[in-house]
């Protein structure tokens, strides 16, 4: 009876510790709330921490995930076409995708980084780099569009891109293959001091953000892995990582893995601005595509580039030096106080620490063992700082925090491992489901990391999800690092396979949303900006049709007079000028997306009629309680029949 | 002597239960939201357009009342905002998606009318006359076309011509 009565007594005890809980849970954080389900948990309709920009891979395009939730919010269309979207199907994003090869649809990104200013991060811009026909696209981060591509001339496997330097002077990009430059017709079996590596620095214009490419640093033909920007005492420097300094053109992961040591590259770009200054470079002839999306006419342009300025760094003393650095150097990762120069062997136990401070000082006393091509090779001794002993197997990628912590990613050994700067000890080590590639530490890439979270992306998936057939989603894992321990808080499938990554708060980026086009300020050329400009206009067998949309009707929604054989230019205005509210258009028979259109935005697809007919068109984003009723009908007459063209709405 | 355990055991429940009511009830607080709802549903107007001098909607514009004359400046300005941001659904000669806005000074008040402009979302979800409409125009809801407080004012200066 007793023990009946204890455990009745046990019970209520517990449910009213249940019910103040929950109770004082609203919004609070505290020593209820340390679960790690709750740590990631963000309540319905609350917003998250951190905006994460996740690479879409072989995708092409840029994925945006929300931290510590891992909810994906959108995917912004970069180098491939969206369907959903009308990306590269409607007229007016079609030249983005344009390349000196002509339109491809498709590319493989892997590497966003976020402008800075002072080496912050400040939420303007997103870049980021197609690998596999070269290109730089750059995102805007208040429409999270796509504003401009340009395309990278001698360049191949575009890799060691798209990093920006400390107020955002320039976008690098690397080449990771070597090619003859210029491309000519020779045997492979020459490649050894025949092919570059051509490393370019694209100008930012600080008020808009138009790319210019400046000048490339053509250099000997090793394979240029990544980069990142020196800061505060190094700003003025990138780094490049090597492999394949042995020149292999075959069997590279037998024939580039000969050497002990590869190099780290050290450009000094503010002697190179000075060189351009004074009229000290080269111009050849090339060809590349540039291509900017103008907001006010919502519509892009493509033109083609003839020439570029180079320079030779074996001409230039004081442009370039390399920094031996063991086992093909994957990463190359500089300290948040810009001193240290992280060099991960991928095909080594330990990492290397160069020394920038070490580095300036071997320039000045000529430290040197040697050259490669005319360029000075740095005597080890004389710029390493520190080695990472043994931390793991095959270091790939390493960030930082706030508190003068690295994290490196391991993807032999499916780890992170976190380390001391400066002591090289290592403080802790967390396993990784699995093979982990790249990670992602908001700011991680900055004078100033935010820290908090670290998102490791993985290569192999397996069993971590419900199992889809052959192709598994790769897997993110979110790790909170604001403890001793990293603690792995939450597993996230992405699209793609992600490589790089970039975070930031979100208040750095809410602020700036662009919630509607302001039709006054809409300059597209066939723009109907009110019901009174919507018409139809024949010019032989071209018909464009000038539309408007809002909610729930089209106007003109009955059109006659369109022949067999017309091509037909639907060019669509949404006149809503209210946030979240866009109408979407596709017509049966369309060999092309629909059309998806944001408020006070005008869109073009084309439609070439092939059957007489009375074919419906409807909208295809639902917009209200009658949206079912947001339809219309073209009446096709034969090729030769004369149907005058008429168009209306509700007979008016 | 076990009976005497059983009752002081008792009498611990019934305390404890006591407690957790008293935190339920400072947990939740106040009326009860079924309540609230029937109180709406029961003090609604038989017919929401008989008060119209009175309503003066809900939104940023305060009850106010127009000057003599008519602004001709104003008006022009009026029209040209009408027809670039209203005529999609609002036509003067006849009922289209929405009422025509002919003679509407001797339906609505002026404030009530900018505040539908300016505030369309919260007048359909709080204003009698503004709900009514939504029913009377097939659930189809006014657009919020962000007009700024003056290019209302002109509208509105524009449909005193009408």
């Amino acid at each position: 009876m007793q023990i009946r009565n204890q455990i009745i007594c046990c019970i209520c005890a517990v449910t009213m510790l249940f019910i103040v809980g929950s109770c004082s849970q609203q919004g609070q954080t505290g020593a209820l709330n340390s679960s790690l389900a709750d740590r990631s948990y963000v309540a319905p309709g609350e917003h998250d921490e951190f905006y994460a920009f996740i690479s879409g891979g072989y995708s092409g395009q840029l994925s945006i995930y929300g931290l510590p939730s891992g909810r994906l919010f959108r995917v912004v269309p970069v180098f491939s076409v969206d369907a959903e979207k009308g990306y590269g199907f409607n007229e007016e994003t079609k030249p983005l995708l344009n390349t000196s090869f002509g339109s491809i649809p498709w590319d493989d990104s892997h590497h966003p980084d976020l402008s800075q200013t002072n080496g912050k991060v400040d939420g303007r811009w997103c870049f980021i780099n197609g690998n596999n026909t070269p290109r730089i696209a750059r995102i805007s981060l208040s429409s999270f569009e796509t504003e401009e591509i340009i395309e990278i001339p001698n360049s191949a496997g575009n890799h060691s891109s798209a990093f920006v330097t400390e107020n955002t002077e320039y976008v690098v990009a690397g080449t990771r293959f070597a090619v003859p430059v210029p491309q000519r017709d020779m045997p492979i079996e020459e490649y050894k001091g025949n092919f570059k590596g051509a490393l370019s620095f694209i100008k930012v214009d600080q008020e808009t953000g138009r790319m210019n490419l400046e000048f490339q640093v053509m250099m000997p033909g090793f394979n240029f892995d990544l980069a990142h920007p020196g800061r505060k005492k190094s700003h003025g420097w990138m780094f490049f990582s090597t492999y394949n300094t042995e020149e292999a053109s075959t069997l590279l992961e037998v024939n580039a893995s000969q050497n002990d040591k590869d190099f780290i590259a050290a450009i000094n770009w503010k002697k190179a601005e000075e060189l351009i200054a004074n009229g000290q470079f080269e111009t050849i002839k090339t060809e590349y595509a540039h291509n900017v999306y103008e907001e006010s006419t919502h519509m892009a342009t493509s033109t083609m580039k003839k020439e570029v300025k180079v320079l030779d760094p074996a001409k230039y003393p004081g442009l370039v030096y390399f920094l031996p650095t063991p086992k093909s150097p994957h990463g190359c990762d500089v300290d948040p106080s810009g001193e240290y120069i992280i060099g991960s062997g991928k095909l080594a136990a330990s990492m290397t620490a160069h020394s920038f401070t070490k580095m300036l000082d071997a320039i000045e006393n000529k430290k040197f063992d040697g050259d490669a091509y005319g360029i000075p090779v740095i005597n080890y001794e004389d710029v390493v700082s520190g080695v990472v002993q043994q931390a793991g197997l095959g270091p790939l990628h390493t960030e930082f925090d706030n508190d003068g912590n690295a994290y490196t990613t391991f993807f032999i050994s499916s780890e992170v491992v976190k380390w001391k700067v400066g002591t090289w000890e290592v403080l802790d080590r967390a396993p990784t489901y699995y093979s982990v590639g790249h990670l992602m530490i908001p700011g991680g890439n900055s004078q100033e990391p935010f820290g908090k979270y670290l998102v490791a992306m993985n290569k192999i998936t397996k069993d971590r999800y419900l199992p889809t057939g052959p192709e598994l989603a790769h897997s993110a894992q979110l790790y909170d690092i604001s403890g001793d321990k990293m603690e792995l808080i939450l597993d996230f499938p992405t699209i793609g396979e992600p490589h790089y990554a970039a975070g930031c708060p979100a208040d750095l980026i809410k602020p700036n949303q662009t919630k509607i086009y302001e039709l006054e300020k809409n300059n597209h050329p066939y723009a109907a900006k009110s019901d009174k400009e919507a018409r139809i206009e024949r010019n032989g067998n071209e018909v464009h049709v000038y539309m408007t949309m809002i909610r729930s009707h089209f106007t003109p929604d009955n059109l006659e007079g369109i022949k067999v054989g017309d091509k037909v230019y639907f060019h669509v205005t949404n006149l809503e000028q209210d946030y979240d509210v866009p109408h979407g258009i596709s017509i049966i028979g369309a060999n092309t997306s629909e059309l998806l259109i944001m408020p006070g935005q005008t869109e073009t697809f084309i439609w070439e009629p092939k059957k007489e007919g009375v074919w419906p068109f409807y909208c295809t984003d639902f917009c209200s309680a009658l949206h079912q009723e947001m339809q219309g009908y073209i009446r096709v007459s034969g090729r030769n029949s004369n149907t005058p063209l008429k168009w209306s709405l509700d007979g008016d | 002597m076990q009976l005497s355990t059983f009752n002081s055991n008792l009498m611990k429940i019934i305390r404890i239960t006591a407690v957790i009511i008293l935190i339920l009830s400072s947990c939740g607080g106040g009326q009860s939201s079924i309540d609230r709802i029937k109180e709406q549903t029961m003090s609604k107007p038989s017919d929401p357009y008989a008060n119209w001098e009175s309503n003066q909607g809900i939104g940023p514009i305060q009850a106010f009342t127009l000057p003599q004359d008519i602004d001709q400046a104003l008006v022009g300005k009026g029209k040209e905002v009408y027809e670039s941001k209203c005529t999609a659904c609002h036509k003067i000669d006849k009922k289209f998606i929405g009422p025509s806005p002919a003679g509407i000074l001797t339906r609505r008040t002026p404030a009530w009318i900018m505040n539908m402009i300016l505030n369309p979302d919260g007048m359909v979800q709080e204003d009698p006359m503004a709900k009514q409409l939504l029913m009377d125009f097939n659930g189809s809801p006014m657009a919020n076309q962000n007009l700024t407080e003056d290019d209302a004012r002109a509208v509105l200066e524009y449909f005193r011509t009408l």
